[in-house]
C-alpha cells in the first residue's frame, strides 16, 4: 500500500452517556473531522472486553480508540475506573504479544466536549496515519487462513 | 430474518453530504434486507407510516433506520415498530447525521461511511432479541435539593398536587439569593414581600418535610426508587424547644468575629445567629468555629438566657435516609465575588478595579443589601467606608461575563437588568445624584424588560456609556474610573463616590460534587447539562432527576420559577403511574455455565449480583452461582466484560451483538 494514499481505519468504542453524546455535540456544532473513524456504542467503557479490541484489529482496524466519561463522572459510578485499570494491564499484554500498543488510544470526553472529541479523533487519525497500516493480523490470516 | 432499512434525508441535513438514495440502494443488497427505502423526513408522520406499512407489506422481523442520533429519535422509531407489530428491540439506528453528514464534508466519503454505518446496524439487528420493558414500582415522594425560589416553587407545586416532598437546604434558612434582593425587575416589587409568604407556606405545608442546615450525602438507586442519605448538621439548638425569641442572639458576646453572610459581609453577626430576621425556620444556629464555648469551654451566656433549655452544645449531626421517587435539583448559583483581597480572588484578573482594596467598590449583591429596607443601612444608599451618601455612582457591567481572557465566555443574562434596576433605585433615593453605567451591549430580552431599561435612561436620567473600564483608583477621596466611550470614540474619566461591579453568575462551588453523587453531567463551568437544550430542558441524563433554576445556567427569577414548575410537573408525570417501564437492558446469568467465581459481584457498582444456591433433588447444594437482581441492575455491563466464562451477558449489548458490529466493520 502506498504511504501517500493510506487512510487508516479507526474503530472506536465509546460510552453512551459521555463520548457518544459528545460526538453528537460535535455534529450539532457542525465541527469537522475525517471520516476514517467508525463508532460502536456501548453503555459504558466498563462493558468493553479487551477481546473486542483484538477483534477490531483482526478485522482490519489500524487503530482503536476507547473513550468514556471523565473519572468520577461515570453514569454507572465506577465503570470507567474498571476500564482504566483494564487498559493499563491490557497495553502491557499487547506489547508482550508484539502488537504495538500505541495503536490503542484511551481518552475521556464528556457530553459537553464536542470540540475535544474532534481533537482526540483527529489526533488518533494523524498518529495512526503516520504509523502506517497495521498488518500483523493480515499476515497471520494469510498464513493460517483463519478468516472465513 | 427479514429486515427493512429506512434512510432519512433529514431535509438537507443528511442529504447534503450523504447520497441517501445510494445508501438505500446499497443497503438493499445486504443479506437479510428485503426492503430499503429513502424518505425526506423519516421521523414525520408520513415517514413513520412508511415504516409501518413496509413492516406489514414485507412482513418484516426487524427494522434499521439510518437518520439522526439514537438519543434524538430512538424512542420515536421504536414506538413506530411496536405499533406495527415488530418488537421495539428488534430495531437499530445508524447515526447518519451527528456522526456522519454533519461532521464530514465530502459527499463520496460521507456516503461510503454511511453505507458502513448502516451495514453495522443491519448486522447488529440480526443478533437482537425481542425484549419487553421491566416494570418497577414508583415511590411517590420527591426530593428537592436547594431552598431558593426554584426549590420553593417546585416543592409547593409537588406538595399541592398531593405528594410528599423532602426539601433539603444547606443554609440555616430557606429563601436563597432572592431573599437578599431589595426590589425585583421589571416591576420593582419588594423581593421579601413576594417571597416570604411562600417560605412560610413551605414551612407549614403538611406534605413538605423541610430539612434546613442539611446536605445530601449519597444517592443510590434509580428512577422511582432512589435511596437518599441526608446529613442534618448539628445546629446546637433543639429545634423542638426553640421558640425563636432571639434572646440568645442578643446576649451572645461574640459580635464582631464573623461577617454576616446574608449581608454579604457588610455587617457582622453573633456566634449564635439566624441568617436574617425573616428566616424560615426561625431557629438559630451556633457557629462552632467562633463560639467561645467551643473554643474555651466557658461563656454559656445563651444557655443562661434561654428559658426553654433549647441550647444543646453536644448535639451531633444526624443521618437521615429517605426513599425517593424523583429528585429536583435546584441548587442555584453563586455570584462571582472577587473576595476581600484581590490576590485571594476566585478568578484573577480584575485587580485593576480595586475590589477588596477599596471598601466602596462593591458587587451586585452587596448593592442589593445597601438598597434593601432590611439591609445594614435600612435602605438608605450609603457608601460602606464612611456612611456618606454617594453623589456620583458608577456601575460596571460584564465583570467576568463575556470575557474569555479573564472570566467566562458566557453571558450572565441578569446583569443588564439588575444594573438598570440598581441605577433606578439609586436615582429614586438620591435625587441629585448622578448614575453612570458602563456596558458592552444591553441585553434586555423579556416581557417589559427593554421598556424598563429605557425608563432608567429616559425617565430617571441614568447615563449609559458603551465601553469597558480599564482602571479604578483612589484620588483625593474619589474613585477615579477610567474607561472608554466607544460610541464617541474617546476616553472617559469619572470621579465617582462609589462603584458597583455587576459580577458574573457562576455555578455553586459544590456543584460538581453533587453532580457526581447523583450522576448528572455538567459543562466546563459547573452548570448542569439538560438532556436536550430545546425539547427536554429540565431533564438530565439520569432518569428521574430534574433541573430547576440557575444551577443549569444563569437565569432570572421568572425563568427559574417557570423551570421549577416544569421540573415539578415532570415529577408529577412520574408519580401519575404506579409502575414505570424500564429499559430491559440488564445483565443476566447463564446458570448452566456460571462457575461461581463472583468476579462480577466485585465490579458491580449497584450490588445487583446476588448468590444463588443450586440444589439437587435431595436438597443438597450443588453449586453457588451468581444471580442478577434486575431491579437493581442499571445495565453498565462491567460484569459482562470481566466474566471469565462469559456466562453473564448484558441483554441488548451482549457479546454476539458487539462482535456482529465489529465483524461488519471489515
Amino acid at each position: 500500500m502506498e504511504e501517500k494514499t493510506f487512510e487508516p481505519k479507526i474503530t472506536a468504542f465509546v460510552c453512551n452517556w459521555c463520548t457518544y453524546t459528545g460526538a453528537d455535540l460535535a455534529g450539532t456544532s457542525r465541527l469537522k473531522y475525517k471520516p476514517n473513524i467508525k463508532m460502536i456504542r456501548v453503555p459504558c467503557t466498563g462493558r468493553i472486553d479487551p477481546v473486542f479490541i483484538i477483534k477490531a484489529f483482526e478485522k482490519g482496524a489500524d487503530g482503536v480508540l476507547i473513550s468514556g466519561c471523565h473519572p468520577g463522572d461515570c453514569h454507572y459510578n465506577t465503570g470507567n475506573f474498571h476500564a482504566r485499570r483494564r487498559w493499563v494491564l491490557f497495553t502491557e499484554l499487547l506489547n508482550y504479544m508484539g502488537i504495538d500498543s500505541s495503536r490503542l488510544f484511551f481518552s475521556w470526553v464528556s457530553a459537553s466536549e464536542g470540540k475535544k472529541f474532534v481533537d482526540v479523533v483527529s489526533n488518533v487519525i494523524e498518529t495512526v496515519k503516520a504509523k502506517g497500516p497495521f498488518q500483523q493480523y493480515q499476515k497471520i490470516n494469510k498464513e493460517f487462513v483463519l478468516d472465513e | 430474518m427479514k429486515i427493512g432499512v429506512f434512510i432519512c434525508y433529514c431535509g438537507e441535513n443528511i442529504g447534503r453530504t450523504v447520497d441517501c438514495a445510494a445508501v438505500a440502494e446499497a443497503a438493499g443488497r445486504f443479506p437479510g434486507v428485503v426492503c430499503s427505502i429513502d424518505y425526506k423526513y423519516m421521523c414525520s408522520d408520513p415517514g413513520q407510516n412508511l415504516i409501518k406499512n413496509a413492516i406489514k407489506e414485507h412482513k418484516l422481523d426487524a427494522v434499521v433506520v439510518g437518520s439522526c442520533s439514537p438519543h434524538m429519535h430512538e424512542k420515536t422509531f421504536r414506538k413506530a415498530c411496536a405499533d406495527a407489530g415488530v418488537n421495539p428491540y428488534l430495531f437499530d439506528m445508524a447515526n447518519l447525521r451527528e456522526h456522519c453528514s454533519w461532521v464530514h464534508e465530502d459527499i463520496v466519503e460521507g456516503t461510503k461511511k454511511a453505507i458502513d454505518l448502516v451495514r453495522i446496524s443491519v448486522e447488529r439487528v440480526k443478533k437482537n432479541a425481542p425484549l419487553s420493558p421491566i416494570l418497577v414500582p414508583v415511590t411517590k415522594k420527591a426530593l428537592v435539593i436547594g431552598g431558593g425560589i426554584s426549590g420553593i416553587q417546585a416543592s409547593l407545586d409537588i406538595a399541592n398536587a398531593g405528594f410528599d416532598v423532602v426539601l433539603v437546604e444547606k443554609e440555616p434558612s430557606i429563601g436563597g439569593h432572592m431573599s437578599q434582593l431589595s426590589e425585583t425587575f421589571p416591576t420593582l416589587d419588594c423581593s421579601q414581600c413576594i417571597l416570604t409568604p411562600r417560605m412560610v407556606e413551605v414551612y407549614q405545608h403538611p406534605k413538605i418535610k423541610l430539612l434546613t442546615y442539611s446536605e445530601v450525602e449519597n444517592v443510590e438507586g434509580f428512577i422511582g426508587n432512589f435511596k437518599v442519605t441526608i446529613r442534618k448538621k448539628a445546629r446546637s439548638i433543639d429545634e423542638s424547644k426553640c421558640t425563636g425569641c432571639g434572646l440568645c442572639m442578643q446576649k451572645c458576646p461574640i459580635k464582631k468575629k464573623a461577617f454576616n453572610e446574608f449581608e454579604e459581609g457588610l455587617a457582622y453577626r453573633s456566634a449564635v445567629y439566624v441568617p436574617f430576621p425573616q428566616a424560615v425556620p426561625n431557629i438559630p444556629v451556633i457557629d462552632r468555629s467562633i463560639c467561645t464555648y467551643y473554643q474555651t469551654g466557658k461563656c454559656q451566656m445563651c444557655v443562661k438566657v434561654c428559658g426553654r433549655e433549647a441550647i444543646k452544645f453536644d448535639q451531633e449531626d444526624t443521618i437521615i435516609t429517605e426513599d425517593i421517587g424523583a429528585i429536583v435539583v435546584a441548587t442555584g448559583y453563586k455570584l462571582y465575588t472577587i473576595d476581600k483581597k484581590p490576590e485571594s480572588s476566585e478568578i484573577k484578573g480584575y485587580g485593576e478595579y480595586g475590589y477588596g482594596k477599596y471598601k466602596d467598590v462593591v458587587d451586585g449583591l452587596q448593592f442589593e443589601r445597601i438598597a434593601s429596607a432590611s439591609g445594614p443601612t435600612s435602605g438608605e444608599i450609603l457608601r460602606p467606608s464612611d456612611s456618606k451618601v454617594p453623589k456620583k455612582i458608577v456601575f460596571v457591567q460584564c465583570v467576568g461575563s463575556r470575557d474569555e481572557s479573564k472570566g467566562f465566555s458566557y453571558c450572565s443574562k441578569i446583569c443588564c437588568m439588575y444594573t438598570a434596576k440598581h441605577a433606578m433605585l439609586y436615582k429614586h433615593k438620591v435625587h441629585d445624584g448622578e448614575a453612570y453605567v458602563f456596558y458592552m451591549d444591553i441585553r434586555s430580552g423579556g416581557k417589559g424588560y427593554d421598556e424598563f431599561v429605557r425608563r432608567a435612561i429616559e425617565e430617571d436620567g441614568v447615563k449609559y456609556i458603551r465601553g469597558r473600564v480599564s482602571r479604578i483608583y483612589e484620588e483625593n477621596g474619589k474613585y477615579i474610573v477610567k474607561g472608554e466611550d466607544t460610541l464617541a470614540g474617546m476616553p472617559v474619566t469619572i470621579d465617582a463616590d462609589m462603584v458597583v461591579l455587576a459580577t458574573a453568575m457562576i455555578a455553586q462551588p459544590e456543584a460538581v460534587k453533587l453532580a457526581q453523587t447523583i450522576g448528572m453531567s455538567y459543562d466546563k463551568y459547573g452548570f448542569y447539562n439538560e438532556v436536550h437544550p430545546k425539547l427536554r430542558p429540565v431533564e438530565v441524563s439520569t432518569a428521574g432527576v430534574f433541573l430547576a433554576g440557575a444551577c443549569q445556567a444563569p437565569k432570572d427569577i421568572p425563568e427559574s420559577v417557570a423551570m421549577a414548575s416544569a421540573a415539578a410537573s415532570k415529577s408529577l408525570v412520574l408519580f401519575g403511574a404506579d409502575y414505570l417501564e424500564r429499559e430491559p437492558t440488564v445483565a443476566k446469568v447463564n446458570e448452566t455455565i456460571c462457575a461461581g467465581c463472583f468476579y462480577c459481584q466485585k465490579v458491580c457498582p449497584y450490588n445487583a449480583i446476588e448468590r444463588k444456591e443450586i440444589k439437587d433433588r435431595q436438597g443438597n447444594i450443588v453449586k453457588i452461582i451468581a444471580y442478577v437482581n434486575s431491579g437493581l441492575c442499571q445495565g453498565c455491563g462491567t460484569c459482562n466484560a470481566v466474566c471469565p466464562s462469559k456466562s453473564v451477558e448484558l441483554i441488548g449489548f451482549n457479546d454476539e451483538q458487539i462482535y456482529a458490529q465489529i465483524n461488519a466493520l471489515g
